[in-house]
């Protein structure tokens, strides 16, 4: 055999090439057996020259895990009724088998330990050599009763119509005792579930999905519950074999009878449970507020649709008239600037014209001159655009100077190349 | 040197034992007994013990006295008679457990005094082997005996002028026979401890950690031993005899008496030949019955009881919490755990790897009858030296109770024998302090990285899927179709330890390839992890920490 060790990861690294990681999981206590050979050169070990105080003494035996508890005394004393005790075991089909061992609280929950132990109880109490005089009627219930309920099969079938077991659905129960009241039925029912552990009716604030498993699960229940210990006797008589083949036949149809009448029972009562749950109740109202409250958010949705057309057409209104007035504006702003533009032109042309006059028509007296000057300074203002004329009437405006005046007038009579009649 | 040996004291039988010169000897009685029936009987003014006194319950049961042991320091109240229905009734004296004897006069004899003449008998037969007086005995109980009880036992011992050298659990002492036959070194391994007496079934789980035992856990059944086998036969046979004669051979005691004894002889016949004869004299109504019986006759008859032996060991094991595989042994202890049944049931039951040790798996194993006597004859052996105070002092609490590890702890290797990641140096439930150290190979190229864990068990289950059949083979006759069976996969379960927690690294540089390492794990006295590697031989590189 060889156990190889891994390679060093490269790059690995620690001081003095040693990693901690962490202790170990803390130790249990327990006692080691004092025999052995090995055991004497531990003890030979840990005596060596020592001894105790009586703290370490104490402490020694502190919190040790003690393999063999010695039986500790049940804390259930379950007193055995009269009717109980003068049971016959000959009836035992309508013994409380459980009772018969102490443990009718326990029932269907006890393991095979705890009826061991019921069972171990009982004789040390009832054995009828230790009651000398007394009817051993009890001692043989107790007998049988261990009898059965340590033998799977048998228990199986005495479990299965315990009818002290059941736990009847509450009749009267309201939204606040309803888990108190139902859960105890449903956990009563689940002992037959071949499925285990079977879920739990839970609480009030159970969600939806676990309150509809916890149904569903008993709804599709797989129960091994069978209805043999009901069985009419079959004659041991290997004389009368019709006899005891008819009485077979009869124990087998009733036990089916009984299985189809135990799952209707069963669907019934969750029928019944679930009719009355308050959690269903609960999640149908909030399913109901919450379609209602989908609802209105749908519709909210149309509403603000519309809200939001009418709002954009308003809108849209609104720019629309802004939009006029605003182009209403700049036609009027245009039409003023026109006018202005107009003005200015007139006052130009006025300032052109007047300053001929101004300058006295450069001393001309004839009407013909004078009517040439005029029709020559009509064709040049005819000539300038608006740019133009406002530049001459700025060179013209407020000059007295003849010749200045007539520069101006002669510059622009070349550059238009008017037929000037003055200002050749 | 002083005399010593060991006594098995059961409800149904006891056995004495010695040791000398290393080997075990279980002491035989006047009668050729071994086992000794615990059994006391007063006819007339002659007492009868053993075997002697057993034939008697058959003619004067009232004056027999059986199964006593389990009184020992306890109340009437709180004794289990069932036992002595069929011998003298124990009664309520004044609390304490008493029989009324009616032999020669009315006699009234505690349980003190009943226990007393037993183990004189006892230290008898033994000095009268040994040649010399007995100077001191260990006697085991079985695990569920108090404190008190145990006191009880010493003191009445003391009584008998018999010096209790030690009382010791009656699990532990038949491991430690077990255990110390055949030279080997202690193992470490998980046992259970399956004692199937007369009257009651008791079982231990123990834990073997460097040849120290832990007991882990225990279950008893009071309603369960070699009786109830017993009860079978005498069910079977009296409904023979019913059949036969039209007499009930049960409603009469004495018949019935008369039936059990030879009961009780053909269920052990049963256990060597695979068929027995059974033969009374006047059984009942005066008639004589003869028979015989097949050992399948009788396993088919007593099945239910068989499965409770069986399930007795499943549901001790299911309490530890371990599984099967966790098992690496069944010790069979008791005269019961002779029947071929019992132990053949367990090895189906278990997995090859658990060994069941028990006459019909292993022939070398030890009379499971003598076990416990053996084991107490050589614990007396190894302590017979010692000063009383020493071996008291030895047994208290500050001595025995130690801290043992919940988790192995080992080294992560590649290529296990199995898939596991790691080679387990110290095993779960190891006392502590301890050290141990395991050899491991340097890998083939590279330094060696040597990587402390802690182990946690898996088991792995590999399916073997059946092999198909051959369609196209012929059929031999119409009736093959019918008769093959259906094979299944089979499914394989096997236990490894993977990674759990990582408790340190050492690096080993220049190793050579292949190199053997020692790896060394000790845990101090304070819980401190001191971990070493070294290569063996070679240049000898070792490192060393401690664990923080
Ligand atoms: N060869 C055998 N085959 C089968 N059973 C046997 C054989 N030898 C003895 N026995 C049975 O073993 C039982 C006695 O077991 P043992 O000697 O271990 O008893 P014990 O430890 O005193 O029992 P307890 O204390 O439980 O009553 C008896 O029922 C006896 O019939």
């Amino acid at each position: 055999m060889s156990d190889t060790l891994p390679q060093l990861p490269s790059g690995w690294t620690a001081p003095e090439a040693f990693a901690s990681f962490g202790s170990f999981t803390a130790p249990n206590k327990r006692a080691v057996e004092p025999v052995g050979p090995a055991f004497l050169a531990h003890a030979r070990r840990t005596l060596h020259g020592r001894t105790w105080s009586e703290d370490e003494k104490i402490q020694a035996q502190e919190n040790v895990i003690v393999a063999d508890v010695v039986e500790e005394e049940s804390e259930d004393e379950e007193g055995e009724s009269e009717e109980l005790l003068n049971h016959s075991a000959r009836d035992w089909k309508t013994l409380d088998l459980y009772g018969a061992l102490g443990l009718k609280r326990h029932r269907w929950r006890a393991d095979e330990d705890k009826i061991r132990k019921a069972h171990r109880k009982s004789v040390l109490k009832h054995h009828p050599d230790k009651k000398a005089g007394q009817q051993d009627g009890f001692f043989k219930c107790i007998q049988k009763a261990f009898e059965i309920l340590m033998d799977p099969t048998k228990r199986k079938q005495f479990d299965s119509v315990d009818s002290r077991a059941d736990v009847l659905p509450p009749t009267k129960f309201n939204a606040d005792n309803f888990i108190e009241l139902w859960g105890p039925v449903f956990e009563a029912e689940g002992r037959f579930s071949r499925v285990q552990p079977v879920p739990k009716i839970g609480t009030m604030e159970s969600p939806k999905e676990e309150v509809n498993k916890f149904y569903s699960f008993f709804y599709a229940l797989d129960s091994w519950r069978t209805f043999e210990f009901l069985d009419e006797d079959v004659p041991d008589d290997t004389s009368n074999r019709d006899n005891k083949r008819y009485i077979e036949k009869k124990n087998f149809a009733a036990r089916k009878k009984r299985k189809t009448e135990e799952l209707a029972r069963l669907r019934k009562l969750i029928d019944t449970a679930i009719a009355s749950d308050p959690r269903i109740k609960l999640f149908k109202e909030n399913e109901k507020a919450a379609k209602e409250k989908a609802k209105w958010d749908r519709e909210a949705d149309t509403r603000k649709a519309a809200e939001d057309a009418k709002k954009a057409a308003e809108e849209a209104a609104a720019a629309k008239e802004a939009e006029e007035k605003a182009a209403k504006e700049a036609k009027e702003g245009a039409k003023k600037n026109k006018e202005a533009a107009k003005n200015a032109k007139k006052k130009n042309k006025r300032t052109i014209r007047g300053s001929v006059k101004d300058v006295g028509y450069f001393g001309e007296s004839s009407a013909a001159q004078i009517d040439a000057i005029l029709s020559d300074v009509d064709a040049l203002i005819e000539k300038f655009d608006d740019l133009e004329l406002s530049e001459v009437a700025g060179k013209l405006a407020g000059v007295t100077d003849a010749s200045t005046v007539k520069s101006v007038f002669t510059e622009s009579a070349t550059k238009h190349a008017i037929p000037a009649k003055f200002f050749a | 040197m002083s005399t010593v040996i060991g006594i098995a004291f059961g409800n149904t039988t006891s056995s004495i034992a010695v040791e000398k010169d290393g080997k075990v000897e279980v002491i035989a009685n006047q009668d050729g007994d071994r086992a000794i029936p615990s059994t006391l009987s007063y006819v007339n003014t002659d007492e009868y013990h053993g075997a002697q006194a057993k034939a008697q319950l058959v003619r004067h049961a009232n004056n027999t006295i059986t199964n006593f042991r389990d009184f020992i320091g306890k109340p009437f109240e709180n004794i289990d008679v069932s036992n002595c229905h069929a011998s003298a009734h124990p009664f309520n004296n004044d609390g304490e457990v008493a029989f009324k004897i009616t032999a020669n006069s009315e006699e009234i004899l505690s349980v003190e005094e009943v226990v007393k003449r037993h183990l004189i008998k006892l230290i008898d037969s033994a000095s009268d082997y040994i040649g010399k007086p007995i100077d001191g005995a260990v006697i085991a109980v079985p695990t569920d005996f108090t404190e008190a009880e145990r006191k009880a036992l010493v003191s009445i011992a003391e009584k008998a002028n018999l010096k209790v050298l030690q009382v010791i659990n009656e699990p532990t002492a038949a491991l430690l026979a077990h255990a110390s036959a055949g030279n080997h070194l202690p193992q470490d391994k998980i046992t259970v401890v399956a004692d199937f007496g007369g009257s009651r079934s008791d079982g231990a789980v123990i834990a073997s950690r460097g040849g120290m035992f832990t007991v882990l856990a225990t279950s008893h059944d009071y309603t369960l031993g070699g009786s109830n086998l017993d009860e079978v036969l005498i069910d079977f046979f009296a409904k023979e005899f019913q059949k036969k004669f039209n007499t009930d051979a049960k409603s009469e005691p004495r018949s019935l008496a008369k039936l059990r004894a030879e009961c009780e002889q053909t269920k052990k016949t049963l256990s060597n030949s695979t068929s027995s004869t059974i033969a009374i004299e006047s059984m009942a109504g005066g008639y004589d019955f003869h028979s015989t019986i097949n050992r399948l006759r009788f396993e088919v008859a007593s099945r239910s009881v068989f499965e409770k032996f069986t399930s007795f060991v499943e549901a001790l094991v299911k309490k530890t919490g371990f599984d099967f595989l966790d098992i690496d042994e069944i010790l069979l202890v008791g005269g019961t755990s002779q029947t071929p049944k019992i132990a053949n049931a367990l090895v189906n039951l278990f997995p090859e790897s658990t060994k069941v040790v028990a006459p019909v798996t292993d022939t070398k194993a030890i009379n499971p009858n003598e076990l416990i006597a053996r084991g107490c004859a050589l614990q007396a052996s190894l302590i017979s030296s010692f000063e009383q105070e020493q071996i008291d002092e030895s047994i208290e609490p500050v001595v025995t109770v130690a801290p043992h590890l919940t988790k192995s702890i080992g080294v992560q290797i590649t290529n296990g024998t199995d898939k596991s990641d790691i080679l387990t140096i110290l095993e779960h439930d190891t006392a502590l302090p301890i050290r141990k150290s395991k050899i491991v190979v340097a890998p083939q190229a590279g330094d060696a990285l040597v990587a402390i864990f802690e182990g946690e068990p898996e088991i792995v289950v590999t399916r073997i899927e059946a092999p198909k059949k051959d369609e196209s083979a012929p059929a031999d006759d119409e009736e093959s179709d019918w008769s093959e069976e259906e094979e299944d996969d089979e499914e394989i379960r096997e236990k490894i330890v993977k990674a759990g927690k990582k408790l340190a690294e050492i690096g080993l540089e220049g190793v050579a390839p292949g190199a053997k390492i020692e790896v060394i794990l000790n845990i101090t006295k304070d819980l401190k992890l001191q971990v070493s590697a070294r290569e063996i031989g070679g240049n000898g590189v070792a490192v060393r920490g401690v664990v923080a």
